[in-house]
């Protein structure tokens, strides 16, 4: 396998020193896969990490994988795969271009998440470019390492509003012996007292959907594990199921394929089914709901059950100006000063999380 | 003493001030009451607080930081106090928070599979609380049975499962903290994930200095079918390293994976009477846990596996009551040591297992060296360890070498690419090692953070994170191969 070893570190560090001396503002991409999520940034110029890539260490017996931002996650996926491992949070690739750092940025997690954990849960350590455009490394490679505050975690997700990650240790795990999915035909109120009974339970479950009144259940671990289990849960065996989990991961799904606006609801797994206007998709055991629709922001954030977690405006034509739920004020005023205390002239994906920052 | 006075304020002005918010018996101010709070479980470094506060209601610790903002003063958060580096070592003119009253589970919702506490409750206690749902709550630090939730929380503790089961960071939703302000925040979410910043991840591990942590919903996981322990002797403790890196790559991921060396077992043996190897120059527990049959596949491929890497011996617990025999040694191996040696200094170094066995090779060196011995007790699963250095306080300078070969064994684990503290923090212990680990604008950039939270710096002051000036001190005695850490900085 030829993957790109291209360490461009100091060009993107003098680019945000120029920023800081000309009052630019900087857009931070790499792949550009992710470009429809959040709110539209309109900076000055672009900072491109795609050039940023390569794998700088993997020794599958340390658990641990260590990658430039740009490095596509296909690559990764490919070196890890070879020795029979894999990212335990099943990111999606939406195609080949995304990259490992818009993955964390977005702290973007696959069906695997409710099972095994997100992608901030997995990441070690970093090295950022702040607004001062000083090169920091936080974290490491080890497992454990309690020293200063977790600023690995706090880059998963910040969508490069604090600063530029540059490269991540990973942890990674090993890839199960075998998976298997089952299918049942079942209501959704059904569906999800099912769900919950199973997740009380030790079953080695490692995905969850319903659409359509289906509801698909991934076993993975030993295979003599994952039939008894399966016997447990019962239902038809799906033939197809790589293919099947990879296009909900991916959003290559039929569902996800529309002209209406997608929203992603994040909520407590017990909530009860919604009655909204548009079609749904659960997945993350009735914990990550799908709705595509065209009903308003105002209509749908007013739906009592959604304060049982928040919701996201994921992807639209339209709207794209309050795609994440608002912070409430002592929330939003401690990252203000956050924001301050990374990025103080202010250059960096500038009101791509919210208007304010 | 009760006429020591802060920016203006008068000891007894301050406990009038704070009978307005507190209950009478909520206010220790006399010596001897003080005196329990002096230290934590690093005892080497003590220090008398101004006043102890121990409110029971969350009402009760806003109204307290309300004030210790207003008047500046410092303010010490403190749990059970089992900590081992001095993150709860009072501040002499300031307040120790004891939020030992705190201690209520307020609710467990087994659907959801999460409790909601307050953070004096015990670890423990947790565990103990769902076992009727058949739940348990999965970090599990070795002072489990006294340690408080708000202090997991704020060490980012973990314990023998946590190479299965994850840190504390893995294993919670939601805290409530309460500002230096004194505002109610409440972070995370009842879903897996939350609008904003990752600030669950940024406090958890932050020792006191971000905030007061006044609730927290932990995640609690099914208990597993069954559990199966092995333990495997060795005659040479590099092969017990490789054993550790080939159970691994074989797929497997164990519950937990613990070595311990030849001191470390002879102690523990001659304690508990396990019946472990005393010969062995080391041992390892693998505790495996699952299914049955995921349990019983894993079981013999380690065995096999450990057979293979050169066991002299490899046991297999024939019941859950051996099981727990094999685990007794380990969990007992810190008073074990405590009692073939006056006093003993617990370290805490993470490293990439791959250098296990040059550490503990330069370790015994430094051993030798310094004239102090060490047992080894590690998490090998993920290289953390817990070198035990044996000496004795009444010996004068022994306390000072202890110290001073600790400092070399965190060093000694930087410079192998990993960490200066796994789990037990950095506290006012290793101030001096975070300046070798980090350089000065990683050092500035946790001060921002720190300053952002609490502009002031009223929380738990001096810890965790050392000043640029005591960095650029120690710096000045420290010379790293020929190289100064920080040599932007004035040297005085």
């Amino acid at each position: 396998m030829s993957v790109i070893d291209n360490d461009i570190s100091q060009q993107l560090q003098a680019k945000v020193l120029q920023a800081i001396s000309t009052g630019n503002s900087l857009t931070i991409k790499a792949g550009g896969s992710k470009d429809f999520y959040g709110r539209k940034v309109s900076a000055d110029s672009v900072l491109s990490l795609a050039q940023h890539q390569g794998i700088i260490s993997y020794e599958p017996t340390e658990l641990v994988i260590k990658a430039r931002a740009g490095t596509p996650l296909k690559d990764i996926q490919q070196a890890l795969a070879e020795n029979r491992q894999m990212l335990a949070f099943e990111p999606p690739v939406y195609n080949e271009k995304t990259t490992l750092g818009g993955t964390l940025a977005g702290n973007f997690s696959g069906p695997r998440r409710p099972y095994t954990g997100a992608a901030r849960d997995y990441v070690l350590g970093t090295t950022i470019i702040n607004g001062k455009a000083e090169l920091l490394s936080f974290g490491g490679e080890v497992m454990k390492n309690v020293a200063g505050y977790d600023v690995s975690r706090l880059m998963t997700g910040a969508l490069g509003t604090l600063g530029v990650i540059m490269d991540a240790s990973i942890k990674v795990v090993p890839m199960p012996e075998a998976e298997i999915t089952l299918v049942q035909s079942i209501t959704i109120t059904e569906a999800l007292a099912k769900l919950h009974q199973w997740s009380g339970l030790p079953l080695p479950i490692s995905a969850s959907c319903f659409y359509q009144n289906r509801l698909y259940i991934r076993l993975s671990g030993i295979e003599k594990a994952i039939n008894n289990a399966g016997q447990l849960i019962g239902g038809e065996q799906l033939n197809n199921a790589h293919e099947f989990w990879r296009s909900i991961c991916n959003q290559t799904h039929p569902f996800f394929q529309s002209q209406h606006a997608l929203w992603r609801f994040s909520l407590a797994s017990n909530t009860p089914a919604l009655s909204l206007t548009g079609d749904m998709l659960y997945e993350w055991g009735g914990a990550l709901r799908w709705l595509k629709s065209d009903l308003s922001s105002q209509e749908i954030r007013c739906n009592d059950l959604l304060l049982n977690g928040h919701t996201t405006l994921y992807c639209s034509n339209a709207q794209r100006d309050a795609v994440f739920q608002a912070l409430p004020a002592p929330l939003l005023a401690l990252h203000r000063r956050l924001k301050q205390a990374f990025d103080p002239h202010g250059i960096f994906n500038i009101g791509r999380m919210y208007a304010e920052f | 003493m009760s006429h020591t006075s802060i920016e203006g304020v008068n000891r007894q002005q301050l406990i009038q001030q704070l009978q307005d918010v507190l209950p009478a018996d909520a206010i220790l101010s006399q010596p001897e009451d003080l005196r329990p709070y002096e230290c934590d479980a690093l005892s080497a470094y003590r220090q008398m607080p101004l006043i102890v506060v121990l409110p029971d209601t969350t009402e009760q610790v806003q109204s307290i930081l309300r004030l210790c903002h207003k008047i500046n003063l410092p303010i010490v958060a403190r749990g059970a106090g089992t900590g081992l580096s001095g993150g709860a070592l009072p501040n002499e003119n300031g307040l120790l928070l004891s939020l030992a009253k705190l201690n209520s589970i307020i609710a467990i919702n087994s659907e959801l599979r999460t409790a909601r506490v307050q953070p004096g409750v015990r670890n423990l206690a947790i565990s103990q609380a769902v076992a009727q749902f058949d739940l348990f709550y999965a970090p599990d630090p070795s002072s489990q049975i006294a340690c408080t939730i708000g202090g997991n929380v704020a060490e980012n503790s973990g314990g023998v499962h946590c190479l299965k089961y994850g840190l504390t960071v893995h294993n919670i939703q939601q805290i409530k903290i309460i500002s230096i302000a004194g505002d109610l925040i409440t972070i995370g979410s009842t879903g897996l994930d939350c609008p904003g910043y990752d600030l669950l991840a940024l406090m958890t591990g932050s020792e006191g200095m971000l905030g007061v942590i006044v609730e927290v919903t932990v995640k609690l996981l099914p208990k597993p079918e069954c559990a199966q322990t092995l333990l495997a002797a060795f005659d040479d403790i590099s092969k017990a390293g490789t054993a550790v890196a080939d159970i691994i790559s074989a797929g497997i991921i164990p519950a937990g994976l613990e070595m311990m060396d030849k001191l470390a077992v002879q102690a523990v043996e001659d304690f508990v009477h396990a019946g472990y190897p005393v010969d062995a120059a080391a041992i390892l527990l693998c505790e495996l846990d699952g299914s049955e049959i995921e349990v019983a596949t894993h079981t013999d491929a380690v065995r096999e596996l450990l057979n293979n890497s050169g066991a002299t011996e490899v046991r297999t617990a024939k019941d859950a009551q051996q099981g727990l025999t094999f685990w007794k040694g380990r969990k007992a191996a810190f008073p074990a040591v405590g009692r073939i040696s006056p006093d003993y200094y617990c370290m805490d170094g993470t490293i990439p297992r791959k250098n296990l066995a040059r550490v503990l090779q330069t370790m015994a060196e430094m051993s030798q060296q310094n004239g102090l011995a060490i047992a080894n007790v590690f998490h090998a699963g993920d290289g953390n360890l817990h070198p035990l250095i044996l000496y004795d306080a009444n010996i004068p300078g022994e306390l000072k070498r202890a110290e001073e070969f600790g400092a070399q064994i965190l060093e000694l684990c930087i410079a192998v690419g990993g960490t200066i503290t796994g789990e037990h923090g950095v506290g006012m212990e290793k101030l001096n090692q975070m300046c070798v680990q980090f350089e000065t604008i990683e050092l500035a950039q946790f001060h921002a953070i720190k300053a952002a939270f609490d502009p002031k710096a009223l929380l738990n002051p001096g810890k965790a994170v050392p000043s640029l000036h005591r960095c650029a001190e120690f710096g000045a005695m420290h010379v790293h191969q020929g190289k100064l850490t920080h040599p932007e900085l004035e040297r005085f």
